[in-house]
């Protein structure tokens, strides 16, 4: 196989240093460490290897063997009494050591039928050291406390601005690394107003950043950004997706549903910067404060997001126990990054949550007023599903100001409401709605804190209770996680709704608690904690990558370089509009349905309902921003989809970004763009028809700073090029202006239709859409 | 067979070898149209299949007929003479034996059988049985395994639906043409290993979405591409008005030109990768209206699939695009034709759908035997569920509706290493239950794998701490029905 390799890579012309350059990284990581660490060396080992019979699932558990627990795994073992699985510091006794260094394949862990991998030589040498050392076992990090460390010591201490650059700077200097440069102004306020609101810097903008010498002028853009409504929007994207927020109720017909007021409450509770515990219990037990406010009940919308079915004949109680189990699920996901999911049907396989704990878990969801199927498709009586609230035009103008709500029609929109009795929860045998086990109440898993019945109630309201006491080991972290993927492309714990067993480690634990702490101490101030991250050194580097740091750090783990992300589905349509001038600063309301390709929701649909056929929206209406595009969930918009944004169908904490062809051909060919370079040229040539002049302001618009020499010399002799050819064809520059619903002025067909053309160049450069 | 293992490790290798490499792709040529692989991952993080493929394939590609909305198997494969004679009787219930219904039946008070409004003939070589609503498919039954005892868990399409194609009723997990395309990756560097076609037939339909070609948690690479007729097949693929080949050409230069300084500034080797993307979408403008172009197709080609071939959209165009996009090197061609449920006026709807599917259907495996490609593409057609033996509503024997039936319901496969001209597994007299060798919908997408030469048990995707696969925790292979 190495030769076909080589050849490829001859055909291909890569180089061969290349080529060492991988193998060299691949080699940094498979140095055994001095000291073995249970958790960071070991554990990964032996949950994704061995826990799947020795560990926390009972019924699964092999041999009556457990290895996620040391006294378990300590003892003599149940078929042989005289062997241990470990024998701390002697490899040579343990029975595990045996077992995965034997040739035999019949005694062979993990077994040959399990199909599981063996173990690389790379693990063996890391258990064999761990047992030398004692076999200690660690408690598992999520599980502890977080705490903050004292800043640890840095070598290039001019560096750092906040306590956040201290620990990235350590890390970098252990690995050899040291930080980039900060980032050139131009490029840098780009990225901050795209990460704190989704909207361009126009050009005037940035040259007062670039001529403010102030020693603090990168703070007060912050301040300001922090400040202007459409951070909210930015925020909003986010929790959408883990909120699974969408604008129909999914499964077969996926007819409508007027979920929308709930999105335009978050948007407002991002810009209101509620305390991050507030925004929370609102969200899950909103209804079930004392006194609840319309506002605290429309909150609790958030556990009413799921999918809800809409198929004629389905058995009621096997779709009212998937929208628990839904409730359920995205609690684990997105609150504890827990994957309790998996306990749904049997007890967990790699962490401690047994499945009593998943329906104890189960039973804070499992006592709302609704039913499985509640109407098949129809009028406005079934855009919100029992429990719900209506919204009056007079509660729009006095308390509820933030919703943007319009007309005088009648408002409804699904919230929580629990049932006067309880209903009881029992375990369900292998997660089937129809077979019932033991009774459970509702608790929360042990292993995380404990639920002290005494201090909480035990509903929705009592488990947001314990989510914010300051022993929930992961509250905190999980949160401060998913802004810092927000923000630096990557978790610091990568797997962002996975912090167990299976989860990835944290890549600078220290780092991790100590802004979970720092957050904790600040009263949950969001705001406050998107602050420190934006302001710090680490965020200002800039985005270069050289040739050495491609080789140390080609993930970009230890952050020496600053992440350079394509921006998300929504933000690539803001960046059109914004740039064009086209786009409708609107905020809230109804969602919109901008131009799509036609005919995909006809082909698609049952036939029944307001959404069979997609009635794109007209006017202003089409430029809104992309967080306001109408999500059918069977459905889903395709250009969005093509750029990785969510379908909406279940909570989603992280998205791809991968970078194909179909996204090359969206913009290339997508009317939106063609409709802004028209909208931009138009404009630009308003004020003169100088080509270089017309595109410097267009590149000043779209990527956000001066072009350079060469640059402009491609672009102004493209442009040159495209009018000589259209002069040729002058029916195609025609043809070329006549797209989309904007009226141009100017009257020049040549002259405007290749400053277009020069416009979508700009617009497919990659630096358009990407975090630079 | 060494030949062939050999072939597969190399385009996986390639694949693989790529990925990494998208991490240290700085210094390479650009623009270089040798790279193999259009829809390859940028992402260094995908997971690292081994050992692919599990052992030597049978089957390259799979082009997957659904027949959306669940035909009857009573009215296709499945025949039941004895229901003829009870018509108007009652299912005993020790035959119904406590089998959920339907909310749309559940109310009912009696079950009154009914019998095919269509006739039964047995044809070929196998013997097997087939409706006289299908003279085309009658004359392939030879080139065909007619499964007759497919059995799932669902009893409502959505749920069925997303079990069929996924293995599992709920949850967003990747669809069944998204692991292939996981798995093996693309033959094609043009084209998208994963296709999906679409039509709808006049019968009482249940929509389709794109949710059942999701790639889930599998890279969006994976996600199936849905074609559409008219001038637009793929979704922004056409070029804006005014804008001819040489123009765009013109375009794609001057980008790869700013974006290659870019790359010098700042060595990102996603802008590589996307200076690449750009090229490959350049490409697939052609590739793409070339293979829906008919123009050029034959006089015995239109007529094999009928007239209805050349008009866009329809069953019969989507088939024998399905036979292009294969010969091209699509992995998994995945049709859906709309129409099926039948819950009443059952013979007059069946009629239509029929009429829709029959010679195409048939022309697609005649078709793909005379270019010697039925060997290594898995033809399969079949829905989503079966329908009762008793009548749903008011009973006429010319006029009857059947409800949704889990039990028993039938599908065919053919090549891909499929044996030819068997009838496989039995169901009862009444059509009701199984009565001997049950196919799961677990053992048949395990089996469809199976061809594909990867083993559905290691076929696996880390999500959520946990390694999930097509089949679950389920599913055998049902090796009977291999060649």
């Amino acid at each position: 196989m190495k030769k076909i390799i080589g050849l490829l890579i001859l055909g291909a012309g890569i180089s061969v240093a290349l080529l060492n350059a991988c193998s060299n990284a691949a080699m940094a990581d498979t140095a055994i460490p001095d000291v073995i660490s249970y958790n960071y060396d070991v554990r990964p080992i032996l949950s994704d290897k061995c826990y799947n019979c020795h560990g926390p699932d009972a019924r699964k558990r092999e041999a009556g063997l457990r290895l996620d627990i040391a006294s378990e795994a300590y003892k003599a073992l149940q078929e042989h009494p005289q062997k241990h699985a470990l024998v701390p510091g002697k490899p040579e006794a343990s029975e595990l050591f045996a077992r995965i260094t034997t040739t035999d394949t019949s005694l062979l862990m993990p077994k040959v039928s399990s199909k599981l991998p063996r173990l690389s030589e790379h693990e063996v040498a890391i258990l064999k050291k761990w047992i030398e050392q004692g076999a200690k076992y660690e408690p598992h990090w999520a599980f502890v406390v977080p705490q903050k460390a004292p800043l640890p010591a840095v070598n290039e201490k001019s560096w750092p601005v906040n306590e956040i650059d201290y620990f990235i700077l350590s890390k970098m200097e252990r690995q050899g690394l040291s930080p980039n440069e900060e980032a050139d102004k131009e490029r840098l306020l780009k990225r901050v107003c795209m990460d704190l609101t989704g909207i361009l810097p126009t050009p005037e903008q940035t040259a007062a950043f670039v001529n403010d010498a102030s020693a603090n002028a990168y703070e007060q853009q912050v301040d300001r950004l922090l400040q202007l409504p459409q951070f909210g929007e930015k925020m909003a994207i986010g929790w959408m997706d883990l909120a699974r927020f969408a604008d129909s109720h999914g499964f077969q017909d996926d007819s409508y549903r007027s979920q929308w007021p709930w999105r335009d409450w978050v948007i407002d509770a991002f810009n209101r910067n509620m305390r991050y515990d507030t925004f929370i219990t609102w969200q899950l037990a909103g209804d079930l404060l004392p006194n609840a406010t319309k506002e605290q009940q429309l909150a609790s919308g958030f556990n009413r997001n799921h999918k809800i079915t809409e198929e004629g004949g389905v058995i009621d109680e096997e779709y009212r126990v998937q929208y628990v189990t839904d409730r359920t699920n995205t609690f684990g996901r997105a609150m504890l990054a827990m994957t309790v999911e998996c306990a749904k049907c049997h007890d967990h396989k790699y962490d401690p949550f047994s499945q009593k704990n998943y329906y104890q878990l189960y039973a804070f969801f499992n006592n709302v007023k609704e039913v499985g199927l509640e109407s098949t498709v129809g009028g406005p009586e079934t855009y919100a599903k029992n429990p719900r609230m209506t919204i009056t035009n007079e509660e729009v103008q006095k308390t509820l100001r933030f919703i943007n709500k319009k007309d005088t029609g009648k408002l409804e929109v699904s919230v929580m409401a629990d049932r006067d009795t309880s209903r009881k929860t029992f375990l369900l045998i292998r997660g089937n709605y129809d077979t019932p086990g033991e009774e459970v109440r509702a608790a929360t898993p042990p292993v995380v804190l404990p639920f002290d019945s005494a201090r909480w109630k035990r509903n929705r309201l009592g488990l947001a209770q314990w989510m914010f006491d300051e022993k929930n080991p992961l509250t905190a972290r999980v949160f401060v996680n998913r802004i810092w993927q927000e923000f630096f492309g990557r978790g610091i714990v990568k797997t962002a709704s996975d912090f167990g067993m299976q989860g990835d480690l944290p890549s600078n634990p220290p780092l991790l608690d100590w802004l979970a702490a720092d957050f904790q101490q600040h009263g949950w101030d969001m705001k406050r904690l998107i602050r420190q991250l934006v302001l710090s050194a680490t965020y200002r580097q800039s985005g270069k990558i050289s040739a050495e740091k491609l080789k140390k750090d080609p993930l970009n783990i230890y952050l020496s370089y600053a992440p350079r992300a394509r921006f998300p589905a929504e933000l690539v349509r803001d960046i059109l509009l914004s740039s064009s001038g086209l786009l409708n600063t609107e905020i809230g309301g109804p969602s919109v349905k901008p131009l799509q390709p036609p005919g995909l929701w006809e082909l698609a649909t049952s036939g029944r309902g307001i959404l069979k056929k997609y009635v794109q929206d007209t006017g202003k209406l089409l430029y809104r921003r992309g967080l306001y595009t109408f999500i059918k969930r069977t459905v889903p918009p395709p250009s969005m989809m093509i750029f990785d944004a969510s379908n909406r169908d279940e909570c989603q904490t992280s998205r791809y970004r991968t970078n194909t062809p179909l996204q090359a051909l969206v913009m290339l060919n997508d009317p939106t763009m063609i409709e802004a370079s028209k909208a931009l040229a138009d404009r630009l040539l308003q004020r003169g028809t100088n080509p270089t002049q017309v595109i410097t302001s267009a590149f000043q618009r779209i990527i956000c700073r001066t072009p350079d020499a060469k640059e402009k010399e491609v672009l102004v002799s493209y442009w040159e090029q495209a009018v000589a050819e259209l002069k040729k064809n002058p029916e195609n520059a025609r043809k070329i202006i006549s797209v989309g619903n904007y009226q141009a002025v100017t009257k020049d067909t040549i002259l405007l239709a290749a400053a277009m053309q020069a416009i979508q160049v700009m617009y497919n450069m990659q630096e358009a859409i990407t975090k630079t | 067979m060494e030949k062939e293992l050999l072939e597969h490790s190399l385009g996986f290798n390639r694949r693989k070898f790529l990925s990494r490499m998208s991490i240290g792709l700085g210094s390479a040529a650009l623009g270089s149209l040798l790279i193999p692989d259009l829809f390859s991952s940028s992402s260094p993080e995908e997971a690292i299949l081994q050992g692919l493929p599990h052992f030597a394939p049978k089957a390259k590609r799979v082009i997957y007929l659904f027949q959306n909305g669940a035909p009857s198997q009573l009215e296709t494969f499945d025949y039941k003479p004895l229901l003829n004679k009870m018509v108007g009787q009652n299912l005993p219930e020790s035959i119904r034996n406590g089998q959920r219904l339907t909310g749309m039946t559940a109310n009912q008070t009696t079950f009154p059988l009914v019998g095919s409004y269509f006739g039964f003939k047995q044809y070929g070589n196998s013997g097997a049985w087939v409706s006289d609503l299908f003279p085309h498919m009658s004359k392939i039954v030879d080139d065909i395994c007619i499964v007759k005892t497919m059995h799932t868990e669902a009893i409502n399409h959505d749920p069925a639906l997303t079990f069929f194609q996924s293995g599992a009723q709920q949850g967003n997990r990747p669809s069944i043409g998204s692991w292939v395309s996981y798995g093996l990756g693309t033959e094609n560097s043009n084209l998208p290993a994963f296709c999906v076609l679409l039509s709808r037939g006049k019968g009482n339909g249940q929509g389709v979405y794109s949710k059942l070609w999701t790639n889930g948690f599998l890279d969006s690479v994976h996600q199936g591409v849905q074609f559409s007729s008219g001038e637009n097949p793929i979704l922004y693929l056409q070029d804006p008005d005014g804008m001819d080949r040489n123009t765009r050409r013109k375009m794609v230069d001057q980008i790869a030109a700013l974006n290659e300084m870019e790359l010098k500034n700042f060595g990102d080797p996603e802008t590589a990768a996307k200076i690449s993307q750009y090229e490959m979408a350049y490409r697939m403008q052609t590739a793409v209206p070339e293979i829906m172009d008919t123009s050029r197709e034959s006089e015995d080609i239109i007529k094999l699939y009928g007239a209805d071939c050349l008009v866009p959209g329809t069953y019969a165009a989507n088939c024998l695009l399905a036979r292009k996009l294969s010969e091209s090197g699509v992995r998994f061609v995945q049709l859906y034709h709309q129409g099926w449920d039948q819950h009443g006026n059952l013979p007059n709807e069946m009629k239509g759908q029929a009429l829709d599917v029959d010679r195409p259907s048939a022309a697609l495996i005649t078709d793909l035997k005379q270019r010697g490609l039925l060997d290594e593409t898995l033809v399969i057609w079949g829905g989503e569920f079966g329908r009762t033996n008793y009548c749903q509503g008011k009973i006429a024997p010319e006029n009857y509706g059947r409800d949704h039936h889990p039990r028993c319901f039938s599908i065919w496969m053919a090549g891909g290493g499929i044996r030819p001209g068997m009838v496989y597994g039995e169901t009862d007299e009444l059509g009701y239950n199984i009565v001997q060798n049950p196919v799961h919908v677990h053992d048949f997408q395990a089996t469809v794998l199976h061809q594909l030469g990867l083993d559905h048990e290691k076929l696996t995707y880390k999500f959520q701490g946990r390694r999930y696969r097509l089949t679950d925790l389920y599913g055998s292979v049902v090796k009977d029905i291999i060649a």
